[in-house]
């Protein structure tokens, strides 16, 4: 009991804290969900499920289905690039690691909305690449490289990458390099070894990397607003529609609601499966 | 083993790519063209029209405002939680740790809604109070994590040795925990104080109006495409201040070691 006197006054402060900012207003949300529209805007008096109705709506659908595969292909092309980067980083000499690690970091000290205003002025339709595109006629005349989800994709990689390339680095810098000629000198192919022995290996930095870029992208609204276009429009984006412009708090709580639903069932699949393989 | 050259030409292929547009954004702040398409010919028209943009300097010293309030906060509350997480292993630590990571994991645009809701349920006026709380919030967890990853060889001995001597609990820790942990703590500090003036997403749900920081000013720009060129050339000063900052912060680092 003495203990127990010592730990809650350490404890309380950030307990207190994030148990009324964080963990009241998610239950907060949940609940707002089912509160009914105030044409006055804001929160309407009594209960209805009617706010779920939208995800009958073919157009939030199709902004669901986009939020998904947008969120995969961003996850799957920084994975892709990562891998060689962690790997070259984890062989290189060791003088040149934190240089090279910096360089990584460096351009990341820019304001987030600076480096995808950035891109906005790069492929701008009145731009440089747009125009020696069109030049080569591997652009259309009316089609524009800005405003669409590709550049949402583009852009988002951007913002994602270095957040792949760390854990995986980590990862691969823990990794057993020895292994990989073993493999080899028992006949296995290049392409094999990588796949079997190194993937596996540093399996733990994938998986950190896949929940670091996809989870985020999930609830994506800056990049998709700025870059994206009408074609581009994320999840993220309709929330702050309705939050905004129309001030249609509970419509947002609902959308909000299925996202959070959508972000925290696979992280708490993942602590059952841990703590499973803990216990086994 | 013949080693492949991929990984090689990957690194330097996404390097390129990561300093692109930044060397663009440079670039354009001393270009002519308003648009910042084509190359005109060299200007500081820019950076003079920079100085007079009284709405961004008041933006900025609300956001410098903000961080300085929001990191000491979050370095308070985030020393005590790392204090408690290192020490402690009993249940109320495992919620306490799941509270702790739920800033991590949501992404921002979920945390600015909930946040919203609150404010907006308890009739709290948004202002640059409640941006504040919510900086606050997302930042306790970095400072948590930077505080537990220093108290991981940390030597507890020396604190019974401190009793010993005949320390109270309180002089142990203000003499000798807190010097020896003051390089962490503040390591946390300023993360939380590079996040805070960073936040657009949240700080765009929970402001209020007529009380911009810096990054929302920002984006209103951007939003109604006017003045690139301004934002051009200040994104060119606040990457020469961060960048001298951290060389400032790694020389200081370097000579205590």
């Amino acid at each position: 009991m003495k203990k127990f006197r010592q730990e809650l006054p350490a404890t309380l402060p950030s307990f207190g804290w994030l148990a009324f900012f964080v963990l009241a207003p998610t239950l907060l949300v949940l609940a707002i969900a089912f509160r009914e529209t105030d044409p006055a805007g804001g929160i309407g008096a009594g209960w209805t499920i009617r706010q779920f109705g939208v995800f009958g709506r073919k157009s939030i659908l199709v902004l669901l289905w986009r939020t998904i595969w947008i969120s995969g292909l961003t996850t799957a092309i920084c994975l892709s690039l990562a891998l060689p980067v962690a790997w070259f980083l984890a062989k290189v000499r060791k003088e040149w690691r934190p240089r090279l690690l910096l360089l990584i970091i460096v351009p990341f000290w820019t304001n987030f909305l600076i480096r995808v205003f950035a891109w906005n002025q790069i492929l701008h339709s009145e731009g440089g690449l747009a125009r020696f595109l069109r030049s080569i006629h591997l652009l259309g005349e009316n089609d524009s490289l800005l405003f669409n989800s590709g550049a949402v994709v583009l852009v988002s990689v951007y913002t994602y990458l270095p957040f792949a390339i760390l854990p995986l680095y980590a990862a691969a810098g823990k990794f057993d390099f020895s292994l990989l000629d073993a493999a080899r000198d028992l006949g296995a192919t290049a392409f094999r070894s990588f796949w079997s022995v190194f993937l596996p290996g540093i399996r733990k930095g994938i998986t950190t990397a896949l929940v670091i870029v996809f989870v985020p992208m999930l609830g994506s609204y800056v990049v998709p607003d700025l870059v994206g276009g009408t074609d581009g429009q994320m999840i993220g984006n309709k929330i702050a529609q309705r939050n905004f412009a129309d001030r249609n708090l509970p419509a947002a709580s609902a959308m909000s609601a299925i996202l959070t639903l959508a972000v925290l069932a696979p992280l708490l699949f993942r602590r059952r499966e841990s703590n499973t393989g803990s216990s086994s | 083993m013949k080693s492949s050259r991929m990984p090689l030409i990957t690194t330097w292929l996404v390097l390129a790519f990561f300093y692109l547009p930044i060397g663009v954004l440079i670039l354009n702040s001393f270009n002519l063209s308003r648009f910042g398409t084509t190359w005109q010919g060299f200007t500081f028209a820019w950076y003079e029209r920079l100085l007079q943009r009284d709405d961004l300097w008041t933006a900025l010293m609300n956001s410098l405002q903000v961080a300085a309030i929001a990191s000491i906060g979050a370095m308070i509350l985030g020393t005590c939680a790392a204090f408690a997480l290192h020490r402690y292993r009993s249940r109320l630590q495992i919620s306490h740790e799941i509270l702790i990571t739920m800033p991590l994991v949501l992404p921002e645009i979920l945390m600015g809604m909930s946040l919203l809701l609150l404010f907006v349920s308890l009739g709290q006026q948004l202002s640059l109070v409640t941006v504040t709380i919510a900086h606050v919030t997302f930042c306790i967890s970095y400072v948590t994590l930077v505080v537990q990853a220093r108290l991981q060889d940390f030597d507890f001995q020396i604190v019974d040795a401190a009793r010993d001597l005949g320390a109270t609990r309180f002089q142990a820790f203000r003499k000798v925990v807190l010097p020896l942990l003051a390089p962490g703590i503040l390591a946390g500090g300023l993360l939380a104080f590079t996040l805070s003036v960073d936040d657009f997403v949240v700080t765009f749900f929970v402001k209020g109006p007529g009380a911009d920081t810096l990054p929302v000013v920002i984006y209103s720009m951007i939003k109604k495409s006017r003045e690139f060129p301004v934002i051009n050339a200040l994104s060119t000063l606040l990457l020469l201040v961060t960048f001298l900052a951290v060389r400032a912060s790694q020389r200081l680092t370097t000579q205590k070691a």
